[in-house]
């Protein structure tokens, strides 16, 4: 039986599938607070999402538009102040997995949010770092959702606001960083995971209908690919009908059209 | 001592070209009232401090009252740029911006250490990013115990912060509920503290660990009902997404943007004659 999907569902859906049940989960908003919302209806219902603007164990009925929205309020378990957030639950170790986006990806998960160009004289001035840099550093695992381009892998970031392995062997575990690093990134095209040992991102996994072609001509650098690459496991109508429901429950909750997160 | 007053009197007495300025509020309880007033009285050279600037700095800084923005997120929320923000970082409009950037984290621990009165917030982080290349606040310590190296950045010290909160009793003890940000920290860590609120009440009634900030730490209260719209107060109104998505094509065009300015906030009073040409200009596009 095959189902059609979208290349952005099958990012989500792939990336829902990465966050165990019962994980604690430091959520990024946009498509980071979309996988693990999808993995929260699914195959997680007891996944803790935490929100940098103070909920703990939120259970948003719709995706929140910004990272404070009233519902993650309602529904957590509890509402602490943004500085405890950061101080006694992320750097205090209760984070197993940071879920984090990107402007900009190397190839060892280093992550820019900040400029595109030099710093200052920017072409583009981006958001910034908001909670990253910390979640990078001291969740226990970050997981990466981006979607891939030339644009946004690239052979050397204009600026690193979050970190993944630095440059690459142990210059994670030298520079003193506790959490583990990113052990996954999920990208519209394929799934990327950091090799043993010079911890270089390497396709692990490559979606339905991708080829190898396509992922290296989005790719700023020459891309490895795993040894025993394999395919994506395709959306089930399970985890695609969740996602729809959810994205257009959003979209009617927020008074818009289409994608909304 | 907290006392009761008008916003216009309040932003008047306590809000003087080149302070340092903190309006918090994480996407919750966002001064917007607040942020119009110091823009009405054309307040100048002001150091912006806020975690997210958000459309209330972008308001701020298009219309010329900044010369400095401390910040750890500038964007908008589901939305995406701040353009009057990054006009003014990438071709210095109205003004050249001076920015200092640091990471959620360290803006939240500064604001802690302001609170505490201590000098730098100390806390683990920014190791391995470019982030101590260009601010050169961020420096190191080492642990006097283990020898771990831990980021050092200076405390957050406002001359003045604005919050916006639920409610407030007639002494002005004032309650606030929800996703409560940085707030406290903000009023604690300022010289003065102006905070409006959606009601007065004879008395807040309020469980004992509920986040009072009481009446002897707030220079002045306003009463200023949907003070925090387009973002929302928990348990009064909802966030105005449509406004923020709007905000969008506003603030993308200078001439635009100038002329909401003049309209909306320099051609109202206050932000009650704010609130009726909002309502009158939806009623407008829907009738049309």
């Amino acid at each position: 039986m095959s189902v059609e999907f979208t290349a952005d569902e099958m990012m989500t859906v792939a990336a829902a599938r990465m966050l165990a049940n019962g994980a604690v989960c430091f959520v990024g908003i946009g498509l980071p607070s979309t996988a693990a919302n999808l993995a929260r209806l699914t195959h997680a219902p007891d996944a803790v999402l935490v929100y940098e603007s103070g909920p703990l164990g939120a259970k948003p009925p719709v995706l929140p538009l910004s990272i404070g929205d009233g519902n993650l309020a309602e529904t957590a378990d509890t509402v602490v102040s943004t500085p405890e957030i950061f101080r006694y639950w992320l750097q205090g170790g209760r984070i197993d997995v940071g879920f984090l986006g990107a402007a900009q990806l190397d190839r060892y998960a280093n992550i820019n949010t900040t400029v595109i160009g030099p710093y200052s004289t920017p072409k583009v001035r981006l958001p910034g770092a908001g909670g990253a840099p910390e979640i990078s550093s001291s969740a226990r695992e970050v997981l990466i959702i981006v979607k891939q381009s030339k644009r946004t892998f690239v052979e050397k970031l204009d600026f690193i606001t979050s970190v993944g392995f630095l440059t690459g062997g142990n210059s994670r575990e030298e520079a003193g960083l506790r959490g583990s690093g990113p052990t996954a990134v999920i990208t519209d095209l394929c799934i990327l995971r950091p090799d043993a040992v010079t911890r270089e991102l390497k396709v692990t996994e490559i979606h339905p209908g991708v080829d190898r072609d396509a992922i290296k001509a989005a790719s700023g650098w020459q891309i490895q690919f795993a040894g025993d690459c394999g395919q994506t496991p395709a959306p089930n109508p399970q985890e695609l009908t969740t996602l729809r429901d959810l994205k257009a429950r959003t979209a009617a909750a927020h008074g818009v059209q289409g994608d909304a997160a | 001592m907290a006392e009761w007053m008008t916003l216009s009197e309040a932003v008047a007495a306590h809000v003087h070209d080149g302070d340092t300025l903190a309006m918090e509020g994480f996407t919750h309880l966002i001064p917007f009232a607040a942020g119009h007033e110091v823009i009405r009285q054309q307040r100048r050279n002001l150091s912006l401090v806020r975690m997210t600037p958000d459309l209330i700095y972008d308001q701020l800084i298009g219309a010329g009252c900044a010369a400095k923005l401390t910040f750890s997120w500038g964007g908008n929320p589901g939305v995406g740029s701040l353009h009057r923000f990054r006009d003014a970082v990438e071709n210095g409009w109205p003004a050249p911006l001076e920015i200092e950037e640091r990471s959620h984290s360290d803006l939240a621990n500064a604001f802690v250490a302001g609170a505490a009165n201590l000098p730098f917030a100390l806390f683990r982080g920014y190791t391995g990013s470019d982030f101590s290349r260009v601010n050169s606040g961020i420096r190191w310590v080492t642990c006097p115990f283990t020898g771990e190296v831990l980021a050092a950045t200076p405390s957050v010290r406002p001359d003045v912060a604005i919050i916006h909160a639920q409610k407030a009793d007639a002494k002005g003890n004032v309650l606030i509920w929800g996703i409560l940000g940085v707030q406290k920290e903000a009023v604690l860590s300022a010289r003065r503290a102006i905070v409006t609120v959606e009601e007065r009440v004879e008395t807040l009634d309020a469980p004992s660990n509920a986040c009072i900030l009481p009446h002897w730490v707030v220079s002045a209260v306003c009463k200023v009902p949907r003070g925090a719209t387009p973002s929302y107060a928990h348990g009064y109104y909802q966030r105005d997404n449509v406004f923020y998505r709007s905000w969008d094509a506003i603030a993308r065009d200078r001439d635009c943007f100038t002329g909401w300015i003049e309209r909306n906030i320099l051609g109202t009073n206050d932000f009650e004659e704010y609130l009726a040409l909002q309502q009158d200009s939806r009623v407008r596009v829907v009738s049309e």
